[in-house]
């Protein structure tokens, strides 16, 4: 293992120059959806072919949403993390990628400081949620976690029903009237692809609809109180390939509205669905980059060996 | 060693166990039935409109009923599970949901699963030197209190287990969404756990409802209408103790009827408690 090989600056492919012109027929290949399509926003690409090369491959992103540096996390004595720095690209999809136990779901859990229930787990560094960091004392998880949604991975309606899972995080936030509320929960259904399975089914029991809609279900919830960030905690690992698919669509739209980071131990997923991606191994970052730039030429032996599906 | 021989050895085992398994069984469901059986015989002649609305009779006399004794079981039990449930709800939520891991947690628990499996005549007797003996008189508020005693470890580790059931996706998801504890557990935990906690509670009250020594040295018993709680209270149980120990016919009559009466509202408790548990959603 080569901690020090996070930093190191990129070198340059010589396949780059080739990337650009090849933008236009991704556009027109896109699959048409018929649901209605939230959030559109220019920069909104649909599924990028398995091979292309970026045209950099810069370690740093262009408007960094949440900055991590030198995140250290511990298990009581035993460390977890190692000096984790990275960025996640404000209104992109970052996929963290990295054999079972690397870390990965450590990582995500300190950006809505989840480790805080737990007795014994702490972390260390910076996290900065647009230059404020999150980890100091001063701030609020409660408020946090109004700003930063999750998804986990089994689906986890509530005991009450479809209309009131949804409005369970409007509800937390104050006094909504009546009928804003509905408005609001409609429209987080919309968003997560959801109201036309259940719009006559909303005063049943969560629990009674199928795993992927359950799933979406609670996108549906994590939505509808508007988070900036969104974190998916292997949300796919637990359905069908069909419901998969859709939330790897609804992971799409989200692009541009929200920032959206998903830990996945699909590589094809991670390779579909983001626009950057991490590889972690033992804790460690061992290399971040464009999506692209990552599955078709990656700098790290370890990681290349690990898509390639020679470890892990 | 020749396999077929093998083959025979373990199918015989398998009968000879099997068949000793299914009569073992059939005896715990005969002696079940025999008990169950002859309480609804000879029970069933003291069931009248008299049983339910009247005094019991003076010794000697026919009629009467056992309508105080009622009266006085349902008080005590509901008094009972009023000061029960809210303390074994707490304690439970504690154990499940601050105790993790400690000390103080670790000896709650053990002392709980000491005082499930007490003797109710120890409890009866406690409140006896504890309430009946400072306070000079029998009191209903005292057999309420000895009977809340045994409800409270059962309600506790009920709910303990019941909450700790809850996967904790479900309380991270909540918190997830920026919701405080105390929100969390009111709006979403309690109610995943809402079945099992009743069924727990309904159980309590089901076993509480058919004790006699806690009852002995506490409520005692009364020949007369209730009187609220600080006097002697009738009841079901020491009613059905003292007319069965009488040598009256008709006190025999009415303690079979007490029997009854006791046995089929456990059953009704006990019915109730698994429907519940079975249509939980979960």
């Amino acid at each position: 293992m080569a901690p020090d090989s996070t930093n190191n600056p990129s070198q340059n492919n010589p396949k780059d120059a080739s990337s650009g012109e090849s933008q236009a027929t991704v556009e027109q290949t896109s699959p048409t959806r018929d649901t209605p399509v939230i959030g559109i926003s220019p920069h909104k690409k649909m599924r990028k072919p398995y091979l292309e090369p970026s045209p950099t491959a810069s370690s740093r992103v262009e408007k960094a949403k949440v900055s991590v540096r030198g995140l250290n996390f511990f298990y009581g004595d035993k460390q977890a993390l190692t000096d984790n720095t990275l960025d996640i690209a404000h209104g992109k999809v970052t996929a963290f990628i990295g054999p079972s136990g690397c870390g990965k779901s450590t990582h995500i859990r300190s950006y809505n400081r989840m480790y805080d229930l737990y007795k014994g787990q702490r972390a260390e560094g910076e996290i900065l949620l647009d230059g404020v960091n999150i980890l100091s004392p001063g701030v609020s998880s409660l408020e946090l976690r109004h700003r930063i949604g999750m998804i986990f991975q089994r689906p986890t309606p509530f005991p009450m029903t479809v209309f009131d899972n949804v409005a369970y995080g409007l509800r937390l936030r104050g006094r909504i009237p009546r009928s804003d509320l509905a408005g609001r929960v409609e429209e987080a259904l919309k968003g997560a692809a959801l109201w036309n399975e259940v719009k006559d089914d909303l005063h049943k029991p969560g629990a009674h609809l199928s795993g992927g809609q359950q799933q979406r279900l609670c996108i549906a919830r994590a939505i509808a109180v508007e988070p900036e960030v969104i974190l998916m905690d292997e949300p796919c690992s637990a359905l069908d390939p069909i419901a998969t698919g859709k939330i790897e669509e609804l992971i799409d739209e989200f692009r541009g509205r929200y920032t959206v980071v998903i830990v996945t131990h699909n590589m094809q997923q991670a390779a579909r669905v983001s626009d950057y991606t991490a590889f972690f191994f033992m804790g460690r970052v061992i290399e971040f980059g464009e999506t692209e730039e990552i599955f078709t030429n990656p700098r790290e032996e370890q990681t290349e060996a690990y898509i390639t599906g020679r470890f892990g | 060693m020749p396999n077929h021989i093998d083959t025979r050895r373990r199918v015989l085992t398998n009968r000879l166990v099997m068949g000793i398994s299914t009569l073992s069984a059939m005896l715990g469901l005969a002696m079940l039935a025999w008990i169950l059986g002859d309480v609804a015989l000879k029970g069933i002649h003291a069931i009248n409109w008299d049983f339910f609305t009247k005094l019991p009779p003076p010794p000697g006399e026919t009629g009467g009923g056992l309508a105080n004794a009622m009266l006085g079981t349902l008080l005590l039990t509901a008094t009972a599970a009023l000061i029960a449930v809210p303390f074994g709800v707490m304690a439970g939520t504690f154990l499940a949901e601050f105790g993790h891991g400690g000390r103080v947690a670790a000896v709650v628990r053990y002392v709980s699963d000491i005082l499930v499996s007490a003797p109710s005549i120890v409890v009866g007797m406690c409140v006896y030197l504890l309430v009946v003996v400072p306070s000079g008189h029998f009191s209903g508020w005292a057999g309420a209190l000895s009977l809340a005693v045994i409800m409270i470890p059962v309600v506790t580790r009920t709910t303990d287990e019941m909450l700790r059931l809850v996967p904790t996706e479900m309380r991270e998801a909540t918190l997830a969404l920026g919701a405080p504890y105390w929100r969390m557990m009111l709006g979403v935990i309690y109610r995943a756990a809402a079945a099992g906690m009743t069924t727990g509670i309904l159980l309590a009250v089901a076993r509480v409802s058919g004790e006699t020594a806690p009852l002995l040295f506490t409520a005692l018993n009364s020949p007369y209408w209730l009187d609220g709680l600080n006097g002697p209270v009738a009841n079901l149980t020491v009613t059905l103790f003292n007319y069965a120990m009488s040598p009256y016919d008709e006190w025999h009559t009415l303690a079979w009827g007490a029997a009854l009466l006791i046995t089929v509202s456990v059953l009704v408790l006990t019915g109730f408690s698994r429907i519940i548990l079975g249509t939980r959603i979960r």
